[in-house]
């Protein structure tokens, strides 16, 4: 099996007062396999995106912790760790219209990790870097002296990911990336980021809501719910055999892009089932995990066909 | 065979429009954000009337008493003279030129407005981006020292301060600092908390940029268009209230000439000299209207969403 990059243990991240918090994200584990894409899933508010923003220290973590190749993201570090740390680990934004700086050219805002890490201080090596990333998202020299709001949305997003590549990372978060883009231009962005995936052997946790999406783009999915991890296990086993209630809830919903079936499709509802603190992680298989209690498990397994 | 199974092969379908590499092509020009503006400022006309009305004043005030064959404290022996070719707008009681009175008070009053701006500029800005990037319990108490300020009455202060520093120049820059710089730290402080929460500034975070990095190249370049139009905008409020201190009689002392000054003087006069409260108040309100329009015209110009 392949080597562990990321590892996540008992991640939380609680917002609000500390007498009645909110918790955003409530004790979850998982881990991210060097060259995998890993799709995390789930419904608005969840905390998919708070996980991607706690893994890259956007916020300070109520509690748990968080590795890279073994090392805690999250201890206190020395500037140089640190920015260390930020060559390896970087995010695409969900907004392409927000994450890109209006008063930036695009050149610029490519270039703004260089100028943060000191890299290329020569002008026309920094110039060939910014073409060359320009290159490697579709997009060409012409655009580095372009304003963010000349481009469109995918355009925008395209520049939003040579931003991430610039500093070379192995780990990429990518937060919904595509979920305001028009389907057309999605899945231009996703096949992009697949082929920059083959080209750079990169690692990518891969956040939507968008099953169909995640699950072309996913080796492995996380289905989840309410701050917690429901279901982890590869795209295929959580598409075609889920066994968590909610991640059928789920995937009932996808509408299906044929009439005829579409009318058949039916949507299974999905009620709360209040989890004790006996809780945990039960083997499907062996790459297979649904969380819950021992007897709810039981139950859901009798529900399943596999 | 129903509709759907049929398969449609892909040799049937040719490109004849645009190639893939031309998809990516921008048509329009490159324009710049600040060129942008210079271009929706330039289409408004109210603007810029403003804009000329200013730079006229502001011309005159630095050349014509330079040039003129008067000093503005120089008493000519024609008292209360009505404007003639001699005298464009006439002499005082005391027989000095009013047209240079008005030029000498327009470099008072310009420079009181201008200082009081900048004063509010430097205060308000390290105070508002201090308050709104660090949040949380500092930025409360930061704000609330502000409220407390506001909430004394300006007008009581301003006196108070004038009386124990013995009216002038310096006491009424700070005077009208005192109080003004608030407005500009809690719009600064409004704009730091939009950007600082920006995906943007996420990202330059991940990148690993520090405070510095992020204000220099994300806030201040994004907070520039509302810090820029609040001082437009700080500077006729100064100016009006250094007029209306001087018409009170708190203002600079004579001989030296304000546009509040000499219209308080002329107040006195008006039934047998009206030029005298006429000239200088003409151009107390034409600035203070060139000030204004410039600034509604550069807040329309940067941000068209807000125009109605």
């Amino acid at each position: 099996m392949a080597k562990k990059l990321v590892e996540i243990k008992n991640l939380k991240q609680y917002f609000g007062s500390p007498s009645n918090p909110i918790k955003a994200v409530d004790g979850i584990s998982f881990d991210i396999y060097e060259g995998e894409t890993l799709g995390l899933v789930g419904e608005s508010g969840c905390g998919k995106s708070t996980t991607g923003r706690s893994i890259i220290r956007l916020y300070d973590i109520t509690g748990g912790e968080v590795l890279f190749n073994g090392e805690n993201v999250h201890d206190k570090k020395s500037g140089k760790d640190l920015k260390k740390f930020n060559r390896e680990m970087q995010m695409i934004f969900q907004d392409p219209y927000a994450s890109l700086n209006p008063r930036m050219t695009a050149g610029e805002i490519i270039a703004e990790g260089f100028i943060i890490h000191g890299l290329y201080k020569n002008k026309k090596e920094r110039q060939e870097k910014i073409t060359s990333l320009l290159e490697a998202v579709g997009l060409n020299k012409e655009h580095a002296n372009r304003y963010a709001h000349e481009f469109s949305g995918g355009q925008r997003q395209r520049i939003g990911i040579a931003r991430a590549l610039s500093l070379d990372p192995s780990f990429i978060i990518a937060d919904e990336p595509i979920s305001a883009l028009d389907v057309s231009i999605q899945a231009q962005v996703v096949n992009l980021l697949k082929q920059i995936q083959k080209d750079r052997g990169l690692t990518y946790l891969f956040i939507a809501h968008d099953l169909s999406m995640v699950k072309y783009i996913s080796d492995r999915i996380a289905v989840m719910y309410s701050g917690k991890i429901v279901e982890v296990g590869p795209a295929d086993d959580i598409y075609n055999s889920p066994v968590h209630p909610y991640t059928k809830s789920l995937l009932s919903a996808i509408p299906l892009p044929d009439p005829i079936s579409e009318t058949k499709r039916t949507r299974i509802p999905y009620t709360h089932e209040e989890q004790d603190e006996t809780a945990s992680f039960h083997p499907v298989n062996d790459k297979h995990f649904v969380y819950g209690t021992e007897k709810s498990f039981q139950k859901w397994m009798n529900n399943t066909s596999i | 065979m129903s509709q759907h199974d049929q398969k449609i092969d892909k040799e049937l379908f040719r490109i004849v429009g645009v190639q893939n590499e031309e998809a990516e092509k921008l048509s329009n020009k490159s324009v710049s954000f600040w060129k942008e503006v210079f271009l929706r400022f330039s289409q408004n006309k109210l603007a810029i009337i403003g804009l000329i009305v200013l730079m006229a004043v502001i011309l005159m005030a630095i050349f014509v008493p330079v040039f003129s064959q008067y000093n503005y404290r120089e008493q000519l022996g024609v008292y209360n003279a009505a404007p003639s070719l001699s005298h464009w707008f006439g002499t005082d009681d005391l027989g000095r030129d009013v047209f240079v009175r008005v030029w000498e008070g327009a470099r008072i009053s310009l420079f009181i407005g201008i200082t009081a701006a900048v004063i509010d500029l430097i205060i308000g800005v390290l105070w508002g981006s201090i308050s709104g990037l660090a949040g949380g319990r500092v930025d409360n108490i930061m704000m609330r020292i502000a409220d407390v300020l506001t909430a004394v009455p300006y007008l009581l202060v301003v006196i108070v301060l004038l009386v124990v520093l013995q009216p002038g120049l310096v006491p009424m820059i700070i005077a009208l600092s005192i109080t003004g710089w608030i407005n500009m730290a809690r719009i600064v402080r409004g704009e730091v908390l939009s950007i600082k929460n920006q995906e943007y500034v996420l990202a330059a975070r991940t990148l690993g940029a520090n405070t510095k990095h992020l204000i220099i190249r994300h806030l201040i370049p994004n907070a520039l268009g509302a810090i820029l139009v609040t001082m437009t905008l700080t500077v006729p409020s100064a100016i009006f209230t250094e007029s209306f201190l001087s018409y009170l009689g708190l203002g600079v002392p004579a001989p030296t000439a304000s546009w509040g000054t000499m219209a308080s003087e002329g107040n006195n006069a008006i039934t047998n000299a009206p030029w005298r409260l006429l000239f200088p108040a003409l151009f107390i309100s034409l600035t203070i209207f060139a000030f204004n329009a410039v600034g509604d015209g550069l807040r329309d110009a940067l941000d068209p969403k807000l125009r109605k």
